[in-house]
């Protein structure tokens, strides 16, 4: 009855190419499978289902998670020793970015930082994206009253503004690494538990779930094989939104000087600390709001095209 | 004079440098002023891409590679995007197939079915409404005046379907585009939007093209049929020809594909043994369940049904008669609110949950629509393993074996079971639907409208391959449909369904003549004949309106067909429930009337609408 408009159009265009003229996603889902396929590693595959712009926020994220991982190496100096007697010094030979308000070498300082901000934000997305979808695919198999019940947990905390609660969490409790991930997780898990809900929720009327249902599969197999692997593509998507977020909040945090403690700095106190530089165009308080800028930008460009090209290969399949 | 001329029109998908793929592959028609032409064909034999053509449209990914189209003179394929645009105002309008997705749900009918005019320029608001409800009455819509002041959610879908020909018909175009107006609608609803369509082309003497799968819809809307496969044309002839002297071969198949084969005869009922499937009194609805356990939308009344063990029981109904819920409360999926439903003598457990994994394993259902009763990221081995090991606990090679025994049987090529169901077609899809179905090695398969988004021929492949499973592994069949000629084919014994209500059960032979139930009548006299002229001589005949009904006694188990039955009583079907009358074939219907009475009524009717149509074949020839 609804057949798909554009079906035989698809259908011949897949039986005539070889598996080149596939679209992208077909080559990786099929890949461990379809024997014509050439093998491609891992990242090529992930760079031909790229835009141009994806690509460009691609090689922005592995650059800065590269630098958190190996950043501390690299660094002409250690974090926090002061190498210039110039404060707020301009770009230089033994100081590429110029100094700071200590005369401590900025490259270092935002090298040492890139672990706190990333390293902090990936972990707070991780455990804030991980439990939303766990309780929101929860919500969606198991019986209704307890839909209920979690919806409205969840409600509650979603009424509640984040930044308010996050500064009253850490006024009260004191600023430390794990108390920053737990803030910033308990902020965004509501968000991410509303929408993994809501697909899962819509892919449960479909009929193989309940074919599945009717087969007589318990809860966890439908949430695990039938459910999980159909909403993975928004919920990836919807993950690089949270870290972005993420990375916003705990800068803001540290901005206010509730975040990361001195001498240890995230790009958020950095900014801070150096803020007394912004009159003078210092090169110490324009870096690592440049580095924010452009980690948040990097990220948004790479799942901006892996969510459209998640949209398109939904819409296709329908 | 030729108000369409098409030639050597070549379209293909994809883009250069990428291997291209013609879909359209030089393909020559004319259409005459006022005359309507049908393009026929399977799914993917170009039909609606040659249809957008007309309007100088190419589907994304698609492009006219070549060929002339011209409309009323005009080359279409030469004209520019303003020129295009002038062109879909005034010249050529498209009717397409859904039209619940063609209406915007936020905005009243009469404000979409006036745009194509305002946006245009081309009358007055005051004179687009005018000439709208003019169309309204002409299209035979209830109340013209004010149904343009409703939502598209408040009219129902045959109702729809016609207003949006209304907006195609509004700016007075000289070409109308049908792309399979009916197909999606009931065997009720669409003869009356199918008469509507052909009273409002002749009157307008507009040249229309009509694009379908069906044969015998076809046969009542068009002067010539032009038959399509695989981009070309393959017969192109006047309705008559076509069908009482195919030239080609391919038309001779899809001929043949509408007649079913015989089953044989019906499975002797086993008269003292425990059926396999016995349904008793059933009352199933959704919604709050108040105190006496009655749901607050109430889908089944009171069913009651039998399937012995290797027959097939057909359901057959409009779509909201229940019986997809039927399935489900079967199934497990819906909970009943009364009644009992017994494998084997052994009462079912109205909750899933409490089920045995044997319950489970014993019935099966498959849905209607393969596109999503399959899970798009899992192989089709994965598909077909899941069951195996979960009843018999089969795994590795021993799976391997049986998965391939599985696709042998439902006929799909060993290969495919490594591919994705998104690279499958249609019927394709349907069949690792039933062997999913048959890994669990069932006693009772629920089919839930197989073969109802499936073309012609496809269909027919399904239905055989079903017949063959009951043969060679004797599995019953709970068969639903709302397609008669595919019950005829499969089933032994029917249940026809109305609001809830079973009307009528027998043996298949029921639907072959009269008596029947009032409704059943409706639906056997209202599947369009493969005969051109059948419409006009039926309209002509079943034309009179609906004997006047008073108001109805505040009775729950009134005969729900006393809306629209057109051989009602007043005094008898809106005061008192009907009883359960035994007619001579064996079966049992809800009536008021006489078996006597009904079949003089009904072989009345049915000779009348047979003479009209001679008559007016004779005068077409």
């Amino acid at each position: 009855m609804n057949r798909p408009a554009t079906s035989h159009a698809a259908t011949v265009l897949y039986a005539a190419g070889d598996s080149e003229d596939r679209t992208a996603a077909e080559v990786v889902k099929d890949a461990p499978n379809d024997a014509p396929t050439p093998p491609r590693s891992p990242l090529r595959r992930l760079a031909g289902r790229l835009s141009v712009l994806g690509l460009i926020g691609l090689a922005i994220v592995v650059f800065w998670l590269g630098v958190a991982f190996i950043g501390p190496l690299v660094a002409p100096y250690k974090g926090g020793a002061i190498t210039s007697t110039e404060i707020f010094g301009s770009y230089s030979a033994a100081h590429p970015l110029g100094t700071d308000f200590l005369g401590r070498d900025m490259l270092s300082r935002v090298l040492y930082g890139t672990q706190y901000t990333v390293g902090l934000a990936l972990a707070a997305t991780l455990l804030a994206s991980g439990i939303g979808t766990f309780f929101g695919l929860l919500a969606a198999v198991a019986p209704r009253w307890i839909d209920e019940v979690l919806s409205r947990i969840f409600d509650a905390l979603i009424s509640i503004p984040s930044k308010v609660l996050a500064l009253v969490v850490i006024a009260a409790f004191g600023s430390s690494v794990p108390m920053l991930i737990t803030v910033a997780a308990l902020a965004y898990i509501p968000g991410a538990f509303r929408i993994s809900r809501s697909l899962a929720v819509n892919l449960m009327t479909l009929e193989y779930v309940q074919v599945a249902r009717a087969r007589g599969e318990g809860l966890f197999y439908i949430a695990r094989v039938e459910v999980l692997p159909n909403m993975i593509h928004p919920m990836l998507a919807d993950f690089g939104l949270r870290f972005v977020f993420i990375v916003l909040l705990l800068s803001g945090l540290s901005f206010l000087g509730l975040g990361v403690q001195p001498p240890d700095a995230d790009w958020g106190s950095l900014v801070r600390e150096n803020i007394g530089g912004l009159a003078e165009g210092a090169p110490a308080v324009l870096m690592p709001a440049v580095a924010i800028a452009t980690l948040t930008v990097g990220v948004n460009l790479l799942i901006d095209s892996l969510r459209r090209h998640g949209g398109r290969a939904h819409g296709g399949g329908k | 004079m030729n108000m369409i001329e098409v030639a050597g029109l070549r379209v293909v998908a994809g883009a250069a440098p990428e291997p291209v793929v013609e879909i359209v592959k030089g393909v020559d028609f004319t259409v005459k002023k006022g005359e309507v032409l049908a393009l026929i064909g399977e799914s993917g034999s170009g039909k609606t891409t040659i249809a957008l053509s007309l309007l100088g449209h190419a589907r994304d990914g698609c492009a006219i590679a070549g060929g002339s189209v011209k409309i009323g003179g005009t080359d279409v394929l030469a004209l520019d995007e303003r020129g295009r645009r002038a062109l879909r105002a005034r010249t050529v309008a498209y009717v397409a197939q859904s039209a619940s997705a063609g209406f915007n749900p936020a905005r009243t009918i009469m404000d979409q079915v006036t745009e194509p005019a305002l946006l245009h320029k081309l009358m007055s608001p005051a004179a687009a409404r005018e000439k709208a409800v003019s169309l309204f009455r002409a299209l035979a819509l209830p109340s013209p005046e004010t149904i343009g002041a409703r939502y598209p959610h408040q009219v129902s879908g045959g109702q729809l379907q016609r207003l949006m020909a209304a907006m195609a018909l509004i700016t007075d175009p000289a070409v109308v585009v049908f792309d399979e107006p009916t197909t999606a609608l009931d065997v009720t609803t669409q003869i009356e939007v199918l008469a509507a369509f052909r009273k409002v082309v002749r009157e307008l003497g507009t040249t229309a093209v009509y694009v379908s799968h069906d044969l015998a819809v076809v046969a009542q809307m068009a002067d010539r049929i032009v038959v399509l496969n695989n981009g070309a044309v393959r017969e192109n002839g006047t309705t008559l020809q076509v069908l009482d002297a195919p030239a080609d071969d391919y038309t001779r198949a899809l001929l043949a594909a509408r007649r079913h084969p015989d089953p044989g005869p019906p499975a002797a009922p086993p008269a003292a043994e425990v059926p396999l499937l016995e349904v008793r009194g059933l009352n199933a609805g959704y919604g709050r369940v108040d105190a006496n356990g009655v749901p607050a939308v109430r889908v089944l009344e009171d069913v009651s049904l039998r399937i012995p063990r290797g027959s097939a029981l057909g359901v057959i109904g409009e779509s909201g008669s229940g019986k997809t819920t039927l399935a489900r409360v079967v199934a497990g999926l819906v909970e009943r609110a009364r009644g009992e439903v017994l494998l084997d003598g052994v009462p079912l457990p109205a909750t899933l949950s409490a089920r045995t994994p044997d319950q489970y394993r014993r019935i099966q259902i498959v849905f209607q629509n393969a596109d999503t009763a399959l899970n798009p990221s899992r192989t089709i081995a994965d598909i077909l393993a899941r069951p195996m090991c979960f009843y018999h606990g089969l795994r590795g090679a021993a799976a391997q074996k049986r998965m391939l025994e599985l696709l042998d049987l439902v006929k799909l090529p060993a290969s495919i079971a490594k591919r994705q169901p998104g690279g499958l077609s249609g019927g394709q899809k349907q069949r690792v639907n039933l062997a999913r179905a048959l890994a669990a090695e069932p006693a009772l398969i629920l089919c839930d409208e197989v073969t109802s988004a499936l073309d012609t021929v496809v269909g027919a492949a399904i239905l055989d391959l079903l017949a063959e499973l009951r043969r060679e592994l004797g599995v019953s069949y709970m068969f639903i449909s709302h397609d008669i000629s595919t019950v005829r084919a499969i089933c032994d014994d029917v249940v026809v369904l109305y609001g809830g209500q079973c009307v009528e059960a027998g043996q298949r032979d029921v639907l072959e003549a009269p008596p029947y139930h009032p409704y059943t009548g409706l639906l056997v006299d209202s599947v369009p004949a493969l005969q051109p002229g059948w419409l006009d001589a039926r309209r002509a005949v079943t034309g009179t309106p609906l004997p006047p009904l008073g108001p109805s006694a505040e009775v729950r188990e009134l005969c729900a067909f006393r809306a629209r039955c057109p051989v009602r009583i007043d005094g008898a079907c809106n005061v008192t429930p009907p009883a359960i009358k035994r007619l001579p074939t064996g079966a049992q219907i809800l009536c008021h009337h006489s078996t006597a009475e009904l079949e003089r009524l009904q072989t009345a009717q049915a000779l009348q609408v047979a003479e009209a149509t001679q008559a007016t074949r004779r005068a077409a020839a």
